[in-house]
């Protein structure tokens, strides 16, 4: 079998340039993979996922914002994106807009809002 | 037009022991939308990250899932394995790759077993299953574990498969050979079978790739997605090309995973005959992890995805599991659309959903 | 035809024995290194707590001084790394499974009068010992250290 190596690229970029990047990796042939978020040091870091099934490379594109910043929704370009735009949103807090399917904190039954995001006490 | 209603469906449903809500919106006896909820076993693994080290996250991550624990678990050994840079050996990685086809083995029939409850067809369940004890006592035997194997850890595996024990696999494998075939026969001819999944839940190469569906279900559709390509563990020395199907409905992802049966079994009989004689099963990894890293492995259900992030200290900063059934949900519900009222129970059940490991 | 496909299977199903087993009156057969439940020497324990340490779950407990080692059997996942992680190897992995019960509670294992009291001694002698060279330092010192009490002061 022949032996792919995998490209693993992570790509730190900008919120503004989000939307433009997204769109040249789904028209350069890259499929959605994942999208996920993770609080670092009171930040929100991002990280939204792209494979090309031919050669199984990885492409990342990794935004650092701040958590009340206002992340505009890839779910136009990509609507494979919508539950993880509503996982970020429930579980992080991220102030994700205009998600296509917005499913107002009703994706997770849970009981505590954003669990995993920046506590109350916190950011006081 | 009919009048619309709303239909809601589980979590609590006799087809499927998951905890998935969907709310079904109907028209007649057809479904318009459909708008699933999640969350209702919510475990909270990843931020276990903050409490656990990096060592014992492993054991963490095996228990995403009943069902495909070993793979959860080489998929999150082999993402600190590649921030720390170490290079398993190569008979660990031979062990590796039997057991986790071996467990895909075991996920498959039961699937398949499922599937056959879920449309009715109780012994065939009752076959399947018989089949599936069998792999489940080579677990019990090899790793000590009936579904929960325990056996991988950062920097290889802490158990080896002695030589016997090599031998019983391939026996009971020869066996189970047999068995399946009856079987298979079964699922592709039965006229009950044929009727219940043939074009029923049709997705197009194009809406699958929309969707970002993963695994079995994605290759019933045409694409050509699988994740032992990558080539982790020893899937780089064994010789495979993914099954792939473009009929696109339930019928072809029964096919595809029936067929990854015997493909399970012949790699797994490849690598037990390339297997090196060594002894050394596991390298020390010393000190804490640094870096951050994306692994993808392939599950019984698909892509899984695996993102660590270390920052040289004993606690990770983040670890994420994104499980293929969660990669999934989207494509489902695009699937329900239009679809009778009465499939939807047998279209969720194709998915091969696994909704308590999503809820990680 | 698919109607046959099982024909010869329920032919043997006719004759074969029952696949299940008269449970509490036939004992199952687990095979080697199941992984069942976590046992102890406890003799050779060393009370390092490197276990309790280790434990993904917290279901150990050291206690030193009593020369105890306690653990929930209700908590334990079984997923050995206890037994990996044990510096004296004198934890094991047994076969047979937790068995249920009507309440959680926890299993002690106390080590025997004979080494409880050889340890005692020993701790006894390397308390002696270090009170020793604690009063030998302190002898030291004592000529030493006055001037650098007074600047403190």
């Amino acid at each position: 079998m022949d032996v792919k190596i995998p490209d693993n690229e992570l790509e730190v970029i900008t919120v503004s340039d989000l939307l433009k990047r997204v769109l040249e990796l789904k028209k350069s042939g890259f499929r959605f993979s994942q999208a996920n978020a993770a609080l670092i040091d009171g930040k929100l870091e991002l990280s939204y996922s792209f494979s090309d099934y031919e050669n199984y490379a990885l492409h990342t594109l990794r935004i650092v914002a701040d958590t009340g910043e206002e992340i505009p929704s890839i779910t136009q370009i990509i609507p494979a994106a919508v539950f993880y735009e509503n996982e970020m949103k429930e579980l992080f807090g991220a102030r994700i807009m205009l998600i296509d399917t917005d499913l107002n904190d009703r994706l997770y039954r849970i009981r505590q809002k954003t669990p995993f995001g920046k506590k109350e006490t916190e950011a006081e | 037009m009919g009048k619309r209603s709303v239909i809601p469906f589980g979590p609590q449903h006799p087809v499927l022991p998951e905890p998935i809500h969907i709310d079904l919106v109907v028209e007649d006896e057809k479904v318009v939308e459909a708008i699933p909820s999640i969350g209702f076993v919510h475990r909270g693994l990843e931020s276990l990250a903050e409490k656990k080290d990096f060592n014992q996250m492993v054991y963490v991550a095996e228990r995403t899932c009943g069902i495909c624990s070993f793979q959860h678990g080489m998929g999150y050994c082999e993402s600190v394995e590649h921030i720390f840079g170490v290079e398993v050996p190569r008979r660990a990685r031979f062990l590796r790759t039997i057991w986790a086809e071996l467990s895909r083995m075991h996920s498959h029939l039961l699937w398949l077993g499922l599937l056959a409850d879920g449309f009715g067809y109780e012994n065939l369940f009752y076959q399947c299953w018989r089949i599936r004890e069998k792999i489940l006592d080579l677990h019990e035997l090899t790793a000590g574990g009936r579904l929960i194997f325990s056996v991988n850890k950062v920097g290889g595996v802490t158990k080896d498969i002695e030589k016997e024990k090599l031998e019983e696999i391939l026996r009971t494998l020869d066996e189970a050979d047999d068995e399946l075939r009856v079987i298979r026969s079964v699922f592709f001819e039965d006229r009950t079978v044929l009727s219940r999944l043939k074009g029923v839940g049709v997705l197009s190469k194009e809406q699958i790739n929309e969707l970002g569906a993963v695994g079995p279900f994605a290759r019933a559709s045409g694409v050509r997605v699988d994740m032992r390509m990558l080539g982790y563990a020893a899937y780089n020395e064994l010789s495979f090309i993914p099954i792939v199907s473009n009929d696109g409905d339930c019928y072809a992802r029964c096919f595809i995973r029936m067929m990854e049966l015997f493909q399970s079994i012949k790699l797994i009989r490849e690598a037990i005959g390339k297997i090196p004689e060594e002894k050394e099963i596991e390298v020390p990894v010393k000190g804490n992890p640094d870096g951050e890293y994306f692994m993808r492995v392939e599950q019984p259900r698909g892509e899984a995805f695996y993102y660590v992030k270390a920052s040289g200290k004993p606690l990770l900063d983040r670890m994420r599991i994104r499980t293929p059934t969660f990669a999934n949900i989207p494509a489902l519900c695009e699937m329900l659309k239009s679809s009778e009222i009465a499939d939807v129970g047998l279209l969720v059940l194709t998915i091969d959903p696994c909704i308590s490991c999503t809820e990680r | 035809m698919a109607l046959m496909k099982y024909a010869p299977q329920a032919l043997k199903n006719l004759f074969m024995k029952p696949a299940t087993k008269k449970y509490p009156l036939e004992k199952p057969v687990y095979p080697d290194g199941s992984r069942g439940h976590v046992t102890i020497s406890i003799d050779e324990c060393i009370s390092c707590g490197m276990c309790a340490r280790a434990c993904p779950n917290g279901a150990l407990k050291v206690d030193r001084n009593a020369g105890t080692w306690t653990i929930d059997r209700f908590d334990c996942i079984a997923c050995g790394y206890c037994v990996l992680k044990c510096p004296k190897k004198c934890l094991f992995m047994e076969k047979g499974y937790q068995t249920p019960g009507p309440e959680k509670k926890e299993e002690t294992f106390t080590k025997s009068p004979e080494v409880l009291a050889a340890e005692e001694e020993k701790r006894k002698e390397a308390a002696r010992k270090a009170a020793e060279a604690k009063a030998a330092m302190a002898a030291k010192a004592a000529g030493e250290s006055k001037p650098a009490e007074e600047k403190k002061d």
